[in-house]
């Protein structure tokens, strides 16, 4: 994207049809670290990879509870996300208060996306620079929707956002069909092996990763790092038990090859 | 000086409502008088009305009050069937959630000193069970299995306590609401022998039309050969 007469301001269309400023903010969403979100029928998972600024500071964390049913997971500028967090914390709060019930996921989002959309047609307002992962479980089924910068949420079965998403979005393409009828461990397994399609040479530590989780029966949780340990070392294993495999073979013809030698 | 704009006394009224849990649902009655002080002046109100197709709501106390009641209740229906998504019906506000959402409009206007001069019993069917409450003029909102209010409360009330047995048969929960009708309608001054049963069951809500229970009046004293 380059420089065009068209993008100084909110208000004004390009001749093709577009508003830059909206396309520029969801730009701000793409360059944050990779967050992703899967479900199955039980169960909503988001995985996210925190970054650190420099050695000494503490990892940027992307996961947020809205309430014992909702959580988030965000990419993009932190500081809009903790106003749209205390929104949907608000709202969620409001609800429990007048109904005495959960305030389903879908209620909240649309909210969400009314409220994002106001900003892109406001004098002297912007849009918000961060995309949201909303998992939820309410009404007997479980929720993962996509809020963005330009007002639209879509519900998913999985999807994955910020710099070098793609990869991870590859991987849950090729597998997400499995999702529905996965256990809890499986599915969050699931969510960190694509994770660690984006995570480029960052090596997964369980201080860079982020796992929470909601469902039936479970209260959104943000895991511990020590559970967070536990997924990593699975794939971890899994990885070594192919590498192993791989050097047995390579030993099997190396044997093969002396003992032609001998026969000769 | 401006006129006092806000609820000062109840002007037309109506008594009892009686609630009774049941093996399959839950019954509501009440008579269907509208009382003007002591003249019994409308003699065929509603005060037993559908909310949605899984929650009846019953009122004690000023009508006009009631009538709004169920204006603003319906009118939440409609709000939140545009916010609820899918549009399905089973989606909509559940009774729990009305019964909740009533307790702090009343409360909320009781604190401003202007209630809604009622006693109103919500009552429902809600994920495969019964559920039925009260709220009153002042906010203050519970949970049973019985429920009466008005002269209910100290006439029927007691009675509805020594019959009830938790799933009991639809027909015993009838006779227990006819007998307390019937001592309401013998003793309370604001009352006329004319019901209406509400029942709710998985299926749905069931309103009768107005039915008459028998009561005798004749004076023990001067019958022939009783005393």
């Amino acid at each position: 994207m380059f420089r065009t007469q068209y993008d100084s301001d909110i208000s004004i269309y390009s001749p093709e049809g577009r508003l830059y400023q909206i396309e520029y903010a969801m730009q701000a969403v793409a360059q944050g670290s990779t967050a992703l979100g899967l479900k199955s029928k039980t169960h909503a998972v988001v995985v996210t990879l925190m970054r650190s600024s420099d050695e000494l500071s503490s990892h940027q964390r992307k996961i947020f509870k809205v309430d014992g049913h909702m959580g988030i997971a965000i990419s993009g500028l932190t500081a809009d996300a903790r106003v749209l967090l205390k929104f949907m914390r608000n709202e969620t709060l409001h609800h429990k208060f007048v109904y005495g019930s959960n305030l389903p996921t879908g209620e909240v989002v649309s909210s969400l996306a009314m409220k994002s959309q106001r900003n892109t047609q406001r004098w002297g307002r912007r849009p918000y620079g961060v995309g949201l992962l909303v998992i939820g479980y309410d009404g007997d089924k479980t929720h993962l929707y996509q809020t963005s910068p330009s007002g639209n949420c879509f519900s998913y079965y999985a999807q994955a956002i910020g710099s070098r998403s793609q990869s991870a979005r590859t991987y849950l393409e090729k597998n997400f069909k499995a999702f529905p009828e996965l256990g809890l461990e499986e599915l969050v397994l699931h969510g960190v092996k694509a994770l660690k399609e984006s995570s480029g040479k960052e090596t997964l530590t369980k201080l860079n990763v982020g796992i929470a989780v909601v469902g039936k029966e479970q209260k959104f949780e943000i895991l511990k790092p020590n559970k967070v340990q536990t997924y990593l070392d699975q794939i971890l294993q899994t990885e070594g038990e192919i590498e192993i495999e791989n050097e047995n073979e390579n030993e099997k013809d190396e044997e093969a090859e002396t003992l032609e030698l001998k026969l000769d | 000086m401006q006129p006092k704009k806000k609820t000062l006394r109840p002007i037309v009224t109506g008594s009892s409502v009686l609630g009774i849990k049941y093996k399959d649902g839950v019954i509501l009655a009440s008579d269907t008088l509208g009382s003007y002080g002591s003249l019994a002046r409308f003699r065929d109100i509603r005060r037993i009305v559908p909310i949605t197709k899984h929650t009846v709501i019953g009122g004690t106390g000023e009508f006009s009050d009631f009538q709004e009641i169920t204006k603003i209740l319906r009118q939440k229906i409609i709000e939140n069937q545009e916010l609820v998504e899918s549009g399905k019906e089973e989606d909509e506000l559940l009774p729990s959630e009305i019964h909740s959402y009533l307790s702090r409009v009343l409360y909320g206007r009781r604190n401003k000193f202007n209630p809604l001069w009622n006693d109103v019993v919500v009552a429902g069917f809600e994920k495969g069970k019964v559920h039925m409450g009260t709220v009153d003029l002042w906010g203050s909102y519970f949970e049973d299995d019985i429920i009466a209010t008005g002269y209910g409360t100290y006439f029927a009330l007691p009675l509805m306590r020594k019959a009830y047995k938790k799933d009991m048969e639809r027909d015993k929960a009838l006779e227990v609401l006819r007998d307390c009708l019937t001592v309401l309608f013998y003793r309370d001054c604001r009352t006329i022998n004319r019901y209406v049963f509400a029942e709710i069951t998985k299926e749905g809500v069931n309103i009768t039309d107005p039915v008459e229970i028998e009561t005798k009046w004749e004076i023990a004293d001067w019958q022939e050969g009783k005393l």
